[in-house]
């Protein structure tokens, strides 16, 4: 690998000094920055480790009944932790495989937005609240398409503030080598409505299926979508699968996971 | 940079660049080459170590972010007059490996696993090792190693 600079702050105001310099990137567990960097798909000059941060680990709960959970927590601690949102907590544990949990963090999957990601789904499908180092996003604004997001440069995701559903369910059709989805669903059931998030199938990265939304919103049963369709336009084809095929899986996708929920 | 750690509880130092992965730290570094690199895309898990307590991949982690950390390798699991560990005798005892490049990140896997589910059903140990890949294809048997040393019986249609 070339070389580069590390450094390991650990508070939240040095890691964002640390990040003025030019050419820095920040680096959550590494688990998709290591890999990449060894490419030379992405050559930082330096890199700046926000494992060391203690404030930005963990899991608690505001005065909301939301779900607070600092961006450096690894899926591993996700898994176990956020009882409080069972499917969440079953979509950590189905990351990668057992040490990638111990090292890849909530952070850096939203920060990255990987089109085919777990994490993305469940922040859109909940209408979770994305925090970083200056501001507050709303989910709805945050994911902007394939690997972009409303982040700045040298912004860190510091928290992520996840309502909890009255019912809520991911179900992810893998692609059994890599582990990430080749189409995951996650419904989320609120007082006020249901939420319907879809990553690994759309070339615009994680996006809400609104028609979904509405039918389960009225009828929250598989029976709901029966008249549904989804379009293949605009969905990923590869060698995995045609875009038709996505938009047929995620519909099938989403009934399992009204039956899950 | 000078980075400072306790490798199978010795404290060792070493001089390391930004780029110094783990697993090159324990294997230039340190000498000690039962740390295995596979891919070297954190796919296959031969290089499968423990950092404060925690099942990871060497070859993605930087040696850099392990300064005061709590590194267990496959040296470390054997006692010091060589006597092997209960996985690593089950590894022996169920020929759970062919070529044996894959064993040290299987043993440290299972380490992992048997530390936080004691008595594994089959299908969690097949689950546990999704991220280890062994070429010589050789998983039942290193299913039926991890099995009996959890000291469940090993059922006869086990992994068949």
């Amino acid at each position: 690998m070339y070389n580069f600079d590390i450094e390991t702050p650990s508070t939240v105001k040095d890691a964002v000094a640390a990040l003025k310099q030019e050419d820095a990137q920040p680096l959550g567990g590494g688990q998709t920055l290591i890999p990449t960097m060894k490419q030379r798909l992405a050559m930082p000059s330096a890199l700046v480790s926000l494992k060391g941060i203690d404030e930005m680990r963990g899991i608690c709960e505001d005065d909301d009944g939301r779900l607070c959970i600092g961006g450096s927590t690894t899926h591993a601690e996700v898994a176990a932790g956020a009882g409080k949102y069972p499917a969440l907590a079953a979509l950590a544990g189905q990351i990668g495989d057992p040490a990638v949990r111990n090292r890849g963090t909530i952070g850096g999957s939203v920060a990255n937005n990987d089109p085919a990601a777990c994490y993305p789904a469940a922040v859109l499908a909940s209408g979770a609240t994305v925090t970083t180092d200056r501001r507050e996003i709303a989910a709805d604004d945050y994911f902007q398409g394939m690997f972009t997001t409303a982040l700045e440069e040298g912004e860190i995701v510091t928290e992520v503030k996840f309502p909890v559903p009255e019912k809520a369910a991911y179900m992810k059709f893998e692609q059994p080598a890599s582990r990430f989805a080749l189409v995951g669903v996650f419904v989320a059931k609120f007082a006020d409505g249901v939420r319907v998030a879809v990553t690994g199938a759309s070339e615009e990265g994680v996006f809400r299926w609104s028609e979904a939304e509405a039918a389960l919103t009225s009828d929250f049963s598989a029976g709901a979508l029966e008249g549904l369709s989804l379009s293949g336009d605009g969905m990923i084809s590869d060698l995995h699968g045609s875009g038709d095929y996505r938009a047929h899986i995620v519909k099938v996708m989403t009934k399992r996971a009204v039956e899950a929920a | 940079m000078k980075v400072t750690m306790t490798v199978n509880g010795q404290t060792r130092t070493g001089e390391v660049e930004g780029r110094t992965l783990l697993s090159s730290f324990l294997r230039e570094n340190l000498g000690l080459t039962g740390t295995h690199v596979g891919c070297d895309t954190s796919q296959c898990g031969a290089c499968v170590v423990h950092v404060d307590g925690k099942d990871v991949k060497a070859c993605t982690m930087f040696a850099a972010e392990c300064e005061g950390a709590e590194v267990a390798t496959i040296e470390g699991q054997s006692a010091p007059d060589g006597t092997l560990n209960k996985i690593q005798q089950a590894f022996q005892d169920y020929h759970g490996l062919q070529c044996g490049f894959c064993t040290p990140g299987m043993v440290m896997t299972a380490a992992a696993l048997l530390r936080d589910n004691p008595t594994p059903t089959e299908a969690e140990v097949r689950e546990y090792l999704e991220g280890n890949i062994c070429r010589c294809t050789g998983y039942h048997n290193i299913v039926r190693a991890i099995l009996a040393a959890s000291g469940q019986e090993v059922p006869a249609v086990a992994a068949e």
